[in-house]
């Protein structure tokens, strides 16, 4: 156990958990994303909805989702340690500095790139995550027709003292699969009207971009896996991948949602 | 004389590791652009000498890029604007007639100032001693292909063994780290059969005693690796990375 807990206190001992939590994070953006590719169906939100019951509900997801929280609170803590640690180790500056001349701008400003994405997911999860808990969600009743599941017919279920029970079953008499389920699509819908909001998460995700561009490879260089060969692969991901795809559908989402609301 | 320039010095003055010290601005007039930029500073300090100041000190030795000695952070850059070259290794040609060039001693906490642009570097010296050796005894010279080494594992642990221990590396990071240094040190000897009785103890070992010292964590920002005079790749501290997880958690070797 000493050895444990001075490998873990040691410079490379917190380097390793910020990059494995970090790529722990990077693994579940692309899970996230995924699902959240549901938002775009014209489907009343059912699809968006039955998802968001499943992964909120299924036990070995659950458990993921712990991990995650952990891992969150872990790479802020570990980001904040490591950088007072750092101010720590020059605590005389340069009077002159020239770091673009040795370093990308992204490499530079995790700290600051990385507060933003804090904020951006305390907000983020205050807004769905705790409201879908907590926060009396309206529920929707969808019944699709078995024969002619692109038959979808939705009805906002009333708000009563009596919270409805989430319901997916096939009722084989009249054809149709039948669920009841919290409307967490129509709080998106909501949150994303406000132009404001959008702009944040458009900002929020523009900083996601940076944070990857380094951070993902970096994430790799840390744990000691580079091999020439694999390298050119890990940066193409990290780049294109994690620093341009995935941030900018994410943005899309909400930017979608706007146009919506405005056409 | 055509073609000499005029310079305007910021030179970090400090009288000794408790002083405070501060910027003062001396000019540098009819200077050679073929001149190092060490033999400038030997213009300048003469004149200080003849008007009866105090030269500015500043670290030097062999004057040709090996020892590590010279170590000045120029203009915002350790060893000045050019790539892999040391101090001493560099020309007024490099900066232009009327310039002004701003001097500060490498800043880090493990690299107390001792008196203007020297710093002292014994902290370097402490990581080595942790671990940065052999401990049998070599013998006397082996004949050749005795102990078969890969040419490429051979030109590895060269590169490596080619730091010179100036310290740029710590100088030019944001988070004052001396990963790549001490990433060197463990490399040069982690990739040659001499290095393996050891291997695990010296990365445990070097990395504890780094941490003592009190340099920063290593962000990955590649600065080290652009302004390291001997072009030390980060692909070192990939490599100290692998050797202290694999001592960590795969093997047995304790720290003594
Ligand atoms: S790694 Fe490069 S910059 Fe660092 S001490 Fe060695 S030679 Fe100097
Ligand atoms: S004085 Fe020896 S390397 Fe510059």
């Amino acid at each position: 156990m000493g050895n444990f807990s001075n490998t873990f206190s040691s410079s490379l001992g917190k380097k390793l958990v910020m990059s494995l939590t970090g790529l722990f994070m990077c693994s579940f953006l692309v899970v996230h994303l995924v699902g959240n590719l549901q938002l775009f169906k014209h489907d009343g939100g059912l699809a968006f909805n039955t998802y968001a019951y499943f992964m909120t509900h299924f036990p070995p997801i659950k458990v993921v989702s712990y991990l995650l929280y952990t891992s969150i609170v872990l790479h802020a803590i570990y980001a904040l340690v490591l950088t007072m640690k750092n101010k720590k180790a020059r605590p005389i500056g340069y009077a002159v500095t020239n770091g673009k001349a040795n370093s990308p701008w992204t490499s530079r400003n995790m700290g600051i790139l990385g507060t933003v994405l804090l904020v951006f997911i305390i907000i983020h999860m205050n807004t769905f995550w705790a409201k879908y808990h907590w926060g009396g969600v309206p529920y929707k009743k969808y019944v699709i027709e078995l024969q002619n599941p692109e038959h979808v017919q939705v009805t906002d279920l009333p708000i009563s003292s009596v919270e409805p029970v989430h319901t997916d079953a096939v009722d084989l008499q009249s054809g149709s699969r039948v669920v009841i389920a919290k409307d967490l699509y129509l709080i998106v819908q909501n949150a994303f009207e406000s132009p404001l909001y959008v702009a944040f998460y458009v900002l929020a995700m523009a900083a996601l971009s940076f944070h990857l561009i380094h951070g993902f490879r970096s994430a790799f260089q840390t744990l000691g896996w580079d091999h020439k060969k694999y390298i050119p692969l890990i940066r193409f991901i990290g780049v294109w991948g994690f620093g341009l795809l995935i941030p900018i559908v994410f943005a899309a989402m909400p930017l979608f949602f706007l146009f919506k609301t405005f056409s | 004389m055509s073609g000499h320039m005029n310079l305007t010095l910021k030179v970090w003055r400090q009288k000794n590791e408790n002083d405070r010290g501060g910027f003062i601005t001396y000019k540098a007039t009819d200077i050679s652009p073929d001149m190092s930029f060490l033999e400038m500073l030997d213009v300048v300090n003469e004149s200080l000498v003849k008007r009866g100041e105090d030269p500015i000190y500043f670290d030097h030795d062999c004057r040709e890029g090996i020892c590590g000695m010279c170590s000045l952070y120029i203009n915002g850059r350790p060893h000045g604007p050019k790539r892999a070259i040391t101090t001493c290794q560099l020309h007024m040609r490099s900066f232009s007639d009327g310039e002004t060039i701003t001097i500060e001693p490498w800043r880090s906490a493990a690299f107390p100032v001792i008196k203007d642009l020297a710093t002292n570097r014994a902290a370097f010296e402490r990581i080595q001693q942790a671990g940065g050796f052999v401990s049998v005894g070599t013998g006397g010279v082996p004949d050749a292909n005795e102990i078969p080494i890969p040419k490429v594992i051979a030109d590895e642990a060269f590169n490596s063994a080619t730091c010179i221990g100036c310290g740029a590396c710590v100088a030019a990071c944001k988070n004052a780290s001396a990963m790549l240094f001490v990433s060197a040190k463990i490399s040069q000897l982690a990739l040659l059969p001499q290095g393996q009785q050891e291997r695990y103890q010296r990365a445990q070992a070097m990395v504890a005693q780094m941490d003592e010292e009190g340099f920063g964590n290593c962000t990955n920002t590649g600065a080290c690796e652009a302004e390291c005079p001997k072009e030390i790749s980060l692909t070192n501290i990939a490599r100290m990375n692998r050797e202290f997880f694999s001592a960590k958690f795969f093997k047995e070797e304790e720290i003594r």
